[in-house]
């Protein structure tokens, strides 16, 4: 009764405050800062937060909390429109959107898709903030439930998602998976710092890959790739479709659906360590399980779109909780929250909810009406954003490589960031083009590092607490919470491979010759093997069981695949091969030649630098492959320079260097 | 004809530069007005470096001559190593003034330990400033209450679980000094930083844990109100004599040199104790320091340097640094040139001691 009181004290001095006309028009105006910084993928909040920290000093705490929340609190929902027109995952909260989004689209549904999932990230924005106002006050013992078993059985229920998502075989989805924790591991391990499948020759790799270049190469290139090859565009009709009120009419069928994955969003967030790389995940298989006709998945259903839209949102909200409470964030813009805190005046922690628990509540309505905004905002601008998907893709081709380049450049700032792009968009293209499932190569990529940091310190912990007794080794490893995770995870795998086969994230198949899928799986299996090999002359236990247990299990799938290549006919599933059907065969543009125009971008990169190359790239692109005439050509050129100029000239980034520069001192842009 | 043009062209030429170079040289008092300086942190954005470098990016912005914009810049990657190779690529030239660095302890150990991934070299950079800070043990009530007034040795039966970055890092610090104490602590290895080894404390999956100063304030001392943390010791601060005394910031909490006095079995001299000592002073009372990259010229040098004495001379600053960086001497000139020594020599004895102690007690070599 008490807190009950106390909170609505609080409740009544936020409310006064987040309406405030002043606050109002700050958090308007990071809610439009958030936006713009959004639809860019891969740059997200982090990027937008640290262009307003310098103002941040010395500016009234709450004016200056409108701002910083306005940013946050809308980079998952304009990130949708990447997911959902492009097919580009904007950040790891809108992997799943890309699965049942894109399809969407191009049925000439963007409209449709673009408003559910806004609708879907308001409710849940807000669904966060109302369980928030009470759970705030009572997290703290729950949280500090969670130890690091708690979180290795939750990166596990993310993984075991991996089992609806595994596509028509089942051991491709697996070997997917496998290989895309593999990936995870490259670079210097967490615990004992030894090198895996990497070298200090190569500085860029003992970082490990990054997931924003994964997210690109394994979804966006091989998308735009397929789409640039067809030439018509996106929408495979020339007309749109269902329009932004059959969105919202469609969440509001779903409501339900769209409540619980908002809960599974903010227990998911209140979770310090997990970030927003699971949650997206556990919704979109949740949705897929209460769904009783699965056969849309994958090709455009709704429902796939409405379920981790309404997660990630909440998951925001959810996100506060260790930020606030314990001033550990959990993620990447919660981090830098925390800075803006501190330049505010306010340090995050448990005094900060204690003594200042307005403030606390101004901050968590804050984010529930930038939700608002926001979403609004991009309901009222998805009809006509949607048209983008009715243009001919050979001209919006060029300007997405243009964009996933500087995306991808952003995340390390090195030219090893184009070329790691690259490699993994050819990974990415055969994963598509043999149907070896691509959304679980990405979650296994994604959980990678937590699942093995979080399997190595709870074992290390176990052993220790097993030392001292059994009993409180056992207390130790199967408490409540882990037992209860268990049965989920368990029903989940058990629920998902009987319905796998029924949602085909690739869409229709068709079989080919068997050479080719023979080769990719041969090629698949000495990456494994070599890797395996690689992990096995670690010295350090801790770095080496990882992968060493994951490689081994990927070989395994990968040689009974390889067996039963071996006994099945031609015309088998297993030798999928979208080239041998209509893709191959109607597409009046061939794979290689496509992809080499975003080779010659990187090429000419590496030698002149991003500007002078893209420049050089646009006009001979325009040129010779869509064939405009000169005046246009120049036009769109200069459209495309000038674009990227004024906008990593207001975010303050650089461009990639090439050889040029390394010769010569440029001027910026040049640089 | 074509050498008399060529001539003239080149006299212009020499004019235009020579006018140019005095121009220059009259402009040469630094000045940023209307630029955005860089400060690279070689850490994520949770750490107690961010902390540092939020904490002065704007004040040093105020400070300098044309009041330019100082964004704090996170480069993190291999414990900050990445971030360093990559500034000792720098040149002056290339910045002029507007790129500065900010190191930390955890960037002074592999170079101290002949890491064969550091690249950098400390002393091709010029230091502007040098902070200093200290660091906390604390214990579960329970634990503390075994210790026998100073006396640590009642702790040597109990098994210590504890959450560490890694043995190369700031933590090794703490590590030998537990077990120079007999106490035998199970370390964790692999969190993410020193915030996460905390939530373990709390969550009761780690019985011990330490904090640097900043952190300890912060999020500690409400723990420590709360009756769920007692505080074992300090790792103390260095007197003028080179002495480890008490930290000022924790006058009640007693150092780590009183607690090993107070401890049978645990000595304040011998190979041990100065391995501690040389590595003590190397990652605490100069932590954290700010360079300009190499060939950075005198004036910028001065430039910077007045900045942050104009910072530190702010009136409200020991109120505002004390809340948020504790009370520790925040250096500019020759005594942060000093530190920079302190901070990143260390006697080979004392070296070979902690390179054969992470040897046989982790099986961490350093020469792969």
């Amino acid at each position: 009764m008490d807190i009950l009181v106390t909170a609505i004290t609080a409740l009544d001095e936020a409310v006064l405050l987040v309406l405030h006309p002043s606050q109002l028009l700050y958090l308007f105006i990071g809610v439009v800062l958030g936006l713009s910084v959004g639809v860019f993928p891969g740059l997200g909040g982090i990027a937008g937060l640290s262009l307003v920290l310098p103002f941040m000093f010395g500016m009234e705490p709450v004016s200056g909390l409108a701002l910083m929340v306005g940013l946050i609190a809308v980079v998952p929902t304009s990130d949708t429109f990447a997911s959902v027109l492009m097919g580009i995952p904007g950040s790891s909260a809108s992997q799943a959107t890309v699965l049942d989004g894109f399809p969407l689209a191009k049925k000439g549904e963007a409209a449709r898709a673009l408003s559910a999932a806004f609708a879907s990230s308001l409710f849940g924005g807000l669904i966060g903030a109302i369980v928030l106002t009470f759970f705030i006050l009572i997290a703290r013992p729950i949280v500090l439930a969670f130890g690091t078993p708690e979180m290795l059985m939750i990166t596990l229920l993310g993984l075991s998602m991996v089992a609806i998502l595994a596509g028509r075989v089942a051991l491709k989805g697996l070997a997917a998976a496998c290989l895309g924790l593999l990936i995870g591991t490259i670079g210097e391990a967490g615990a004992g710092g030894s090198l895996r499948m990497a070298t200090y020759d190569i500085p860029y790799l003992t970082d490990g890959i990054k997931l924003v270049i994964v997210g690109l190469g394994i979804f966006a290139i091989p998308e735009i790739v397929s789409l640039l090859r067809k030439d018509k565009s996106i929408s495979e009709k020339s007309t749109l479709g269902a329009g932004w009120l059959t969105g919202v009419a469609d969440w509001w069928k779903n409501i339900w659906l769209s409540i619980r994955c908002s809960v599974i969003g903010v227990i998911v967030g209140v979770i310090p360590g997990l970030g927003g790389s699971v949650v997206d995940w556990i919704a979109y298989g949740h949705a897929v399980q209460t769904t009783k006709d699965k056969s849309a998945f994958g090709s455009g259903e709704i429902r796939g779109v409405i379920g981790p839209e309404s997660s990630n949102n909440a998951k925001e909200g959810g996100g506060l909780v260790p930020t606030l409470i314990f001033g550990i964030p959990g993620s990447g813009s919660m981090a830098i929250f925390i800075g803006g805190l501190a330049l505010l005046g306010f340090d995050a922690g448990p005094q900060l909810i204690q003594n200042e628990l307005s403030l606390t509540y101004t901050i968590v309505w804050s984010l529930a009406l930038a939700n608002v905004f926001g979403a609004g905002l991009c309901i009222a601008l998805s009809g006509g954003i949607a048209k983008l998907t009715t243009i001919r893709f050979a001209l919006l081709a060029p300007f997405l490589f243009m964009m996933i380049s500087f995306a991808a450049f952003q995340s390390r700032q090195s030219l090893g960031d184009l070329i790691a792009l690259f490699l993994i968009g050819v990974l990415g293209i055969f994963l598509k083009r043999f149907d070896w499932s691509r959304p679980a190569f990405l979650i296994g990529f994604v959980l990678s590092s937590q699942a093995e940091n979080y399997s190595n310190n709870a074992h290390q912990i176990a052993s220790f607490k097993f030392r001292r007794s059994l009993e409180q080794g056992f207390e130790y490893i199967a408490s409540p919470i882990v037992l209860i995770l268990l049965v989920i995870t368990i029903v989940s795998v058990v629920i998902g491979i009987r319905q796998a086969k029924q949602i085909f994230s690739e869409g229709e198949m068709s079989t080919g010759k068997k050479t080719a899928p023979l080769i990719f799986l041969l090629v698949l299996l000495v990456y494994t093997t070599t890797a395996l090999i690689n992990a096995a002359l670690i010295d350090l236990t801790s770095d080496k069981i990882f992968p060493v247990t994951i490689s081994v299990v990927g070989i395994i799938a990968l040689l009974i695949l390889l067996i039963k290549m071996m006994m099945a006919p031609e015309g088998d599933i297993i030798f999928a091969d979208s080239e041998s059907g209509k893709e191959g065969h109607e597409a009046p543009y061939g794979l290689w030649g496509t992809l080499g125009w975003l080779g010659l971008l990187l090429l000419l990169t590496s030698l002149l630098g991003f500007i002078l190359a893209l420049g050089f790239f646009l006009l001979v692109y325009f040129r010779i492959r869509t064939r405009l005439t000169w005046p246009r050509v120049c036009f769109f050129t200069l459209l495309g320079l000038a674009f990227m100029c004024f906008f990593a000239y207001i975010l303050n980034r650089d461009f990639p260097p090439g050889l040029l520069q390394e010769l010569f001192k440029l001027p910026w842009p040049l640089t | 004809m074509h050498k008399l043009k060529l001539a003239g062209l080149s006299i212009i030429l020499a004019l235009f530069t020579t006018v140019s170079s005095i121009v220059s040289l009259q402009a040469d008092e630094l000045d940023l007005s209307g630029k955005t300086v860089e400060f690279v942190i070689p850490f994520s954005e949770s750490g107690g470096s961010a902390k540092w470098a939020n904490f002065y990016a704007p004040l040093l912005g105020e400070a300098l001559p044309g009041q330019p914009t100082v964004v704090v810049k996170f480069m993190p990657g291999a414990g900050s190593t990445k971030g360093a190779n990559w500034f000792q690529d720098q040149s002056y030239e290339d910045s002029n003034g507007t790129l500065i660095f900010g190191s930390s302890g955890s960037t002074q150990f592999p170079y101290l330990l002949g890491d064969p991934r550091v690249k950098y070299e400390y002393s091709d950079w010029n230091v502007v400033l040098a902070s200093g800070t200290g660091g906390v043990a604390y214990l579960p009530p329970d634990l503390a209450g075994m210790m026998n007034g100073m006396d640590a040795s009642a702790l040597a039966g109990t098994d210590f679980i504890w959450g560490s970055q890694g043995a190369t890092r700031l933590d090794l610090v703490p590590l030998l000094a537990w077990k120079m104490l007999g106490m035998s602590v199970e370390p964790v290895f692999g969190i993410k930083g020193r915030g996460d080894g905390r939530l373990m404390f709390e969550r009761g999956e780690a019985n011990i844990d330490y904090q640097t100063s900043s952190a300890y304030l912060k999020s500690v001392v409400p723990l420590v109100e709360n009756g769920q943390a007692v505080p074992m010791m300090t790792w103390g601060a260095l007197d003028n004599n080179g002495n480890v005394v008490r930290d000022p910031t924790f006058p009640d909490i007693p150092s780590f040199k009183e607690v090993c006095d107070a401890t049978p079995g645990c000595e304040t001299s011998g190979e041990a104790w100065d391995a501690w000592k040389a590595f003590f002073i190397a990652g605490f009372p100069a932590q954290k320091m700010v360079f300009l990259p190499k060939g950075a010229d005198q004036d910028a040098i001065d430039t910077y340097t007045k900045a942050f004495d104009a910072v530190i001379a702010r009136p409200d600053f020991p109120e505002i640094s004390a809340a948020r960086l504790g009370m520790y001497p925040q250096m500019t000139g020759a005594l942060a040139a000093a530190s920079l020594n302190l901070g990143t020599q260390v006697d080979p004895v004392a070296k070979a001691f902690v390179i054969n102690w992470l040897a046989e007690d982790y099986g961490v070599t350093l020469d792969n």
